[in-house]
């Protein structure tokens, strides 16, 4: 794990930095903002999930449950009840914090993919409240979201501001505001990861028996993670209600579950660069996919399928040791 | 009154049955490679739909069966060869987001073939429903409980009697263990694969007269028998069984007594309160890491 160091993080940050910032300079119409906050969005909850997968070995099968929660709960209290967008966001993650903890910490005493079949009820059970329950709701047709706003002070994407004697669309401020939020997500999971906690989630994925053996709560640390994960997930959801102004049950959906997973797996598991790569290709894939119309479908799942049987540990792991077989190649080839 | 309750018990064991069948696809594929085959349901929608369309081009009706459930073994035979057995050194978790791109593809596959809207298929005896104390019994349920009967008991003949099935066994229970005795694991894998595929198929065929079949019915039931493999405890074939139709009796009851809107709400907090109280599911074996 010598390549793990923080140094090696912080690079990693700053590159992430340079990308999100550099954005605005090659993009201008709105819809390629909202396409490209949208995915800031989303890949911030995925970066979230990443540390349960990559760092705990679990899988959430119901993720996108925690991120409608977070995004109906910010919704329903801001539009129905007045509240203000901060104080709906926090007491929001919350409440998925704890659903998070009582589904979690029974089940993450055992050992196994149990947490899987978990998630994925919760996630659906999750998922047909937000259809059913009409009156609050909205039920299938979904409900508007109020924009999100900090002491008065509102952000849309229609509106318009000016930062530093800059005028600046709200398109463009939105996509600033979630970039600021990725980054943040970023930094906050790579200290995450290197504190004691991490080591310790480290060593259960190594071996959870050596880890218990020298003394780590397996138990507690997974459920631990577990509750972070989908407290990453709640806060992106209830951002991206925000961002959206309407929501649909889709946002808890089984296949958002699935994509957010994938997006994870593909990217490269334990990467938080390389799981936020995998946000990026699977929301951009439909993008360029859609020319293709019927054949949409075919494609999309060939392409998954031909990346991970190829690519089988993601994206960019596969990518950075293939640069490495090179370098040391070319190295070997001077001496 | 007791007849509403025997309604509900007829559509609850009918579907029940049909989850079971698809549980024993999952369970096979679990067992031998430890994969959750999220593919599994794309097999029930190729039996149902290449049986549908093979009949509406003049196929004798048994003929047409017997094309589609071979057709279903290939593709299962093919998944294995050409998406899984490639990536041998993926961890689990590549697998499964693996199948769930074959799933993908397949389904894309099925609606460029046969288009997006829903296809009826005849029942295969008389439509006319049997009167049971007062509650009604649409015929296709004899028809699903009697080919869920020897489906069940073809494979317990399969895996007790004969040296292929046990063969499945044994990699299951210890690949390398079986490498030594001489079975070739690969092939058994793609058996395996085979057989779940050639089960799920059957399942899509008898069931498609009762709910119909298009190119997307392999999602929602495909996960239904996933929910019943986890209820029975994954890996155990009695559980799959007894899960499934536990499964489909207990949302048969929720969607009659309680709400249609929450039937699928109850089935799956069946997984959550099984995973709380008897985590191992009801009839999964009791794991014991050696270290």
């Amino acid at each position: 794990m010598i390549d793990r160091l923080p140094q090696f993080r912080l690079r990693g940050l700053v590159f992430l930095a340079i990308v999100v910032f550099s954005v605005p300079l090659f993009i201008s119409n709105p819809f390629h903002y909202g396409l490209a906050t949208q995915i800031a969005l989303i890949a911030g909850a995925v970066v979230g999930l990443n540390l349960l997968v990559g760092f705990a070995g679990q899988i959430s099968l119901g993720h996108a449950g925690f991120f409608g929660l977070g995004a109906y709960f910010s919704a329903i209290m801001t539009s129905t009840y007045g509240w203000s967008a901060i104080p709906a966001l926090v007491v929001g993650a919350i409440a998925v914090a704890i659903v998070a903890w009582v589904v979690g910490r029974p089940i993450l005493r055992l050992k196994g993919h149990y947490l899987s079949m978990a998630t994925l009820a919760v996630g659906f059970i999750i998922a047909i409240i937000l259809n059913n329950e009409r009156e609050t709701t909205g039920g299938p047709d979904g409900m508007p979201v109020p924009p999100f706003d900090v002491f008065g002070w509102e952000l849309s994407p229609f509106g318009q501001y000016s930062l530093f004697g800059l005028d600046i669309s709200g398109d463009l401020a939105w996509y600033l505001f979630a970039g600021i939020v990725l980054l943040v997500a970023v930094w906050l999971a790579q200290n995450l990861i290197d504190s004691p906690i991490g080591r310790a989630l480290r060593s259960v994925h190594g071996s959870e028996v050596a880890a218990s053996v020298v003394g780590v709560n397996t138990a507690k640390y997974k459920s631990l993670v577990f509750v972070i994960s989908a407290v990453y997930a709640s806060v992106m959801g209830a951002l991206y209600g925000h961002f959206q102004g309407f929501i649909t049950p889709s946002v808890a959906s089984f296949d958002f579950s699935i994509l957010l997973i994938t997006m994870v797996v593909l990217g490269g598991m334990g990467s938080t660069i390389g799981v936020i790569i995998g946000a990026v290709v699977l929301e951009l894939l439909p993008q360029v996919l859609a020319d293709f119309q019927e054949m949409e479908m075919v494609l999309f799942g060939l392409i998954l399928m031909l990346t991970m049987i190829f690519m089988p540990k993601g994206l960019l792991p596969t990518a950075a040791s293939f640069l490495a077989k090179r370098r040391s190649k070319s190295a070997g080839g001077d001496a | 009154m007791f007849s509403e309750f025997l309604q509900y018990l007829f559509t609850g064991i009918t579907i029940g049955a049909t989850y079971a069948l698809i549980a024993l696809g999952f369970t096979l594929i679990y067992n031998a490679s430890h994969v959750i085959n999220f593919a599994q349901g794309e097999f029930l929608m190729i039996g149902g739909m290449a049986t549908v369309s093979m009949t509406a081009m003049g196929v004798p009706m048994l003929l047409a069966v017997v094309l589609a459930v071979i057709l279903a073994g290939l593709l299962g035979i093919a998944l294995q060869r050409l998406a899984i057995a490639p990536a041998k050194d993926a961890n689990v978790v590549t697998l499964i987001i693996i199948t769930i791109g074959a799933s993908i593809f397949i389904r894309g596959l099925a609606q460029l073939v046969w288009g997006k809207g829903y296809h009826v298929m005849p029942n295969f005896s008389s439509s006319e429903p049997i009167e049971i104390f007062g509650a009604v019994l649409n015929s296709q349920s004899l028809w699903v409980l009697g080919v869920g009967a020897v489906m069940v008991v073809a494979l317990v003949y399969f895996f007790t009697r004969t040296l292929t099935g046990k063969a499945i066994l044994a990699t299951s229970m210890n690949k390398d263990a079986a490498r030594l005795v001489g079975i070739r694991t690969q092939v058994v894998l793609m058996l395996a694969f085979m057989v779940s595929a050639l089960l799920g198929s059957v399942a899509g065929i008898v069931v498609a007269p009762i709910t119909f079949t298009s190119y997307n019915i392999g999602i929602i039931l495909g996960l239904k028998g996933f929910v019943a493999a986890a209820i029975g405890g994954l890996g155990s074939g009695m559980g799959a069984v007894v899960g499934g139709l536990a499964l489909g009796v207990v949302e048969a009851m929720a969607a009659g007594y309680l709400s249609s809107d929450y039937k699928d709400a109850v089935a799956f907090s069946m997984i959550l309160l099984v995973l709380f109280f008897m985590p191992r599911g009801l009839f999964g074996a009791k794991i014991v890491e050696r270290v």
